[in-house]
């Protein structure tokens, strides 16, 4: 089999005319900028229903799935702002509790990573005692190094949410029933969430090296995937979270 | 902005072009394939690794797909198809689904060959690995083996979508623009599944010996062959067996059945050669012979579950499931409450399928068969020191299975040889005060100067006091009592509530 070409290319600045700002500027710009990313930040709802024991499954398949898309091998760069790619692999898994089976990057790592979060999101639900109504973000960001005193910025480019509502089935062949329908809702969602990502819009520039951690998660050993973040809320039954809106608030207005 | 492609990335993305077909059908087949794909990531490019993905190349489908392809690529009115389709055991095929690699004219001039459609290319094969898990088809290819089969075909030229029924739905994959065209994925399947069901209940008398030669090559009239979806991956051994796979046409026709005591079957050398799954399926419970069914990609995994009719007299019917391809499965899996001899158990300790063709069967006498074999002599019997078994048994009574022993019995073989040197003869059923033993020589010890000896150990711990729990004495104390000493138990317990939080806090 021949070999490909080692995609050698030489990376684009992450934004473009940023460096060229005059200091004085700085700070306007910072804040335009942040807005217009902010703005332009694509944003995906999806909802599940879910039982208690599937909601660990279907949340790591929705998040797998997206992962998938937004992790490439590592990079490696040479000298002259070239670099190549390592390549990703990939595996099917089983879901013990759905009729399911999803598709996600081989990196145990990410996997120890989304478990970790997505089994205190099931520890929540759980312990909420509430209406079982909650969801999980997926963010993904890029970082811009801002001068002292200020500190480095967080802007958004893609988040994806997932509101998953639990709910209490009483017999086993309700269960069964349920089974099968929550694995074709994940299929419906997968072809959504495929749908987006086939869109082909933003996507943060491929960056130089001294960039590329404001940018990708280096700190995997065999991927690396865009910079992401997770989180988690409990919600009540109008969608919100006092506690955790208040929290942003404040965060948000102290940031700026 | 240029409108003509210059003619180095003309080159590119030709080569792009073809390499993403080829590896778009190895997705699709591979996800047909009825097994779970895992693919390593590798922090160092290889240099080999198409579009960063590590996408594992099975030579067939490779050969296949340039095959078809002859040199061309996908262009406008020129569409590249894998068609997936199922095939019954007893000949029916129904196509599944058709996978639509196209181009059509809409290009795109500004966009980059050598970085973004190559990532975009990257980013649809991607796509193309979670959506085909997603179809109804990857369900049913998971299944696969024993009933039916999944079968794929690569043609190129026009989609055709007739054989997917009534209804059928597309989903598309995704698009990438390119300066020549924009190509599409995308997929039509059918969900009118209702043959199948159908078919499925019409199979009500039970199954004796079906056979599925899983590589029959059957091409269609004017189009190409189809081709199974179900052998391992396993790079160079499949190309062993390939070769075979396509030119036989041999069917190994054999079937268990437990009516008379079987002679000797011995799978036929012919079908050594033979490369391909055979199935010996009796059916017994018809309704479910999904359940009776070992699913040979599941590691040969001994039936549990499903237990044929427990008439303690009936005739009992054998499963034999063989998948001698490269992996070699052979899960022979015996119904409960039979001693035969199988050729492998389970999953474990798999032979090799040339070994496994030429185990020959012999039957044992079971429990719960009435049909003493004369042949079965003592010694082959299970059981240990068979030789000191006394001779005056019955088989039948011999066998654990047909007369539980009472826990004296179960020491009757160690009796027969306590009683080597002694008395020989029943020593069935007797409890330990009718013996007289004056000479004690416990089988294996030696009678030297050690005062504590094995036979002496043996003695002293033959009978052990009962358990004061289990003694009669305790269950005569009478309910009432049990009722009264309730409130200070009760109480008891109340006081140390705090002691029983700790603990359960320490169980969390």
């Amino acid at each position: 089999m021949p070999a490909h070409p080692t995609l050698e290319r030489t990376p684009s600045r992450v934004a473009p005319g940023w460096g060229e700002a005059p200091p004085s500027l700085l700070w306007s710009l910072t804040s335009a900028w942040a807005t217009d990313c902010k703005m332009n930040c694509r944003s995906e709802v999806l909802e599940v229903s879910v039982e208690g024991r599937q909601v660990e499954e279907a949340m790591l398949a929705v998040l797998h799935t997206v992962l998938l898309h937004r992790s490439t091998g590592k990079f490696h760069y040479k000298k002259e702002g070239t670099y190549s790619i390592g390549t990703v692999g990939t595996q099917d898994v089983d879901c013990d509790f759905i009729d399911f089976t999803y598709v996600r990057v081989s990196s145990e790592e990410l996997d120890r990573a989304l478990r970790k979060v997505v089994g205190e999101f099931r520890d929540a639900l759980r312990n909420s005692g509430g209406d079982g109504l909650g969801q999980m973000s997926l963010e993904f960001y890029q970082k811009k190094k801002s001068r002292w005193p200020f500190s480095d910025e967080c802007i958004p480019w893609e988040v994806w949410t997932v509101k998953v509502h639990v709910v209490a089935l009483a017999t086993e062949q309700e269960r069964q029933i349920c089974r099968e329908k929550v694995g074709e809702k994940l299929c419906e969602k997968i072809i959504n969430i495929v749908e987006v990502m086939n869109r082909h819009e933003y996507l943060p520039k491929m960056p130089t090296q001294s960039e590329v951690d404001n940018v990708f998660d280096t700190g995997l050993r065999d991927v690396q995937p865009y910079l992401y973040k997770i989180s988690f809320q409990i919600t009540d039954a109008l969608g919100s979270s006092v506690t955790t809106t208040m929290r942003r608030l404040i965060k948000d207005t102290l940031a700026l | 902005m240029e409108t003509d492609l210059n003619s180095q990335d003309r080159k590119d993305l030709d080569k792009f072009i073809k390499f993403f077909a080829l590896k778009t059908v190895q997705v699709i087949v591979q996800a047909r394939l009825g097994e779970k794909i895992c693919t390593r990531s590798s922090s160092s490019p290889t240099g080999s690794d198409w579009f960063n993905l590590a996408i594992k190349d099975i030579p067939e489908v490779t050969h296949e797909a340039k095959k078809a392809l002859a040199g061309q690529l996908p262009a406008v009115g020129r569409s590249m198809c894998v068609e997936i389709s199922l095939k019954t055991s007893e000949g029916d095929s129904m196509e599944l689904e058709i996978w639509c690699l196209e181009m059509n004219e809409k290009c795109d001039k500004e966009i980059k060959v050598s970085y973004a459609v190559y990532n975009r290319l990257s980013l649809l094969l991607k796509s193309l690995l979670a959506i085909t898990r997603v179809t109804p088809a990857y369900r049913l290819s998971r299944k696969q083996g024993h009933e039916y089969v999944i079968l794929y075909r690569i043609y190129f030229g026009d989609v055709q979508l007739n054989g997917l029924g009534e209804g059928f739905q597309t989903v598309r994959v995704g698009t990438v623009g390119t300066p020549v065209g924009t190509i599409t994925l995308s997929c039509a399947y059918r969900i009118n599944l209702a043959f199948m069901s159908t078919r499925h209940f019409e199979r009500t008398p039970p199954i004796m010996g079906i056979i599925i030669d899983h590589f029959v090559d059957r091409p269609y009239p004017s189009s190409s062959p189809m081709h199974p979806c179900n052998y391992r991956t396993t790079g160079e051994d499949t190309g062993v067996t390939c070769p075979s796979v396509e030119d036989s046409q041999e069917v190994c026709a054999t079937s268990f059945s437990t009516s008379p005591p079987s002679q000797p079957a011995a799978l036929g050398a012919g079908s050594a050669d033979l490369a391909h799954p055979v199935v010996f399926a009796a059916g017994l419970n018809a309704t479910h012979p999904h359940q009776l069914m070992v699913p040979g990609k599941e590691g040969g995994v001994p039936l549990g579950p499903s237990q044929p009719a427990h008439g303690a007299q009936a005739d009992q019917e054998r499963l034999a499931t063989y998948t001698p391809s490269d992996g070699a499965h052979c899960a022979a899996t015996p119904s409960s409450s039979e001693d035969a001899e199988t050729v492998s158990n389970g999953s474990e300790g798999r032979a090799s399928p040339h070994d496994v063709l030429e185990t020959i069967f012999v039957r044992k006498v079971g429990a719960f068969v009435n049909k003493p074999i004369n042949q079965v002599t003592l010694t082959s019997l299970d059981i240990p020191f068979a030789m000191f078994a006394p001779k005056t048994l019955e088989l039948e009574d011999a066998d654990p299975m047909v007369n539980p022993p009472d826990s004296p019995e179960t020491t009757s073989p160690l009796q027969g040889s306590l009683h080597s040197d002694g008395s020989s003869g029943g020593s069935s059923g007797h409890t330990q005060d009718d013996f007289v033993m004056i000479d004690f020589k416990p089988a294996f010890s030696k009678d030297d100067i050690l005062p504590m000896d094995l036979g002496t150990f043996y003695r002293e711990f033959q009978n052990p006091p009962q358990l004061s729990s289990l003694s009669l004495d305790i269950g005569a104390q009478s309910m009432a009592e049990d009722l009264d000493s309730l409130p200070e138990k009760l109480a008891a317990h109340e006081k140390n509530v705090r002691e029983f939080d700790a603990f359960v806090e320490t169980l969390q």
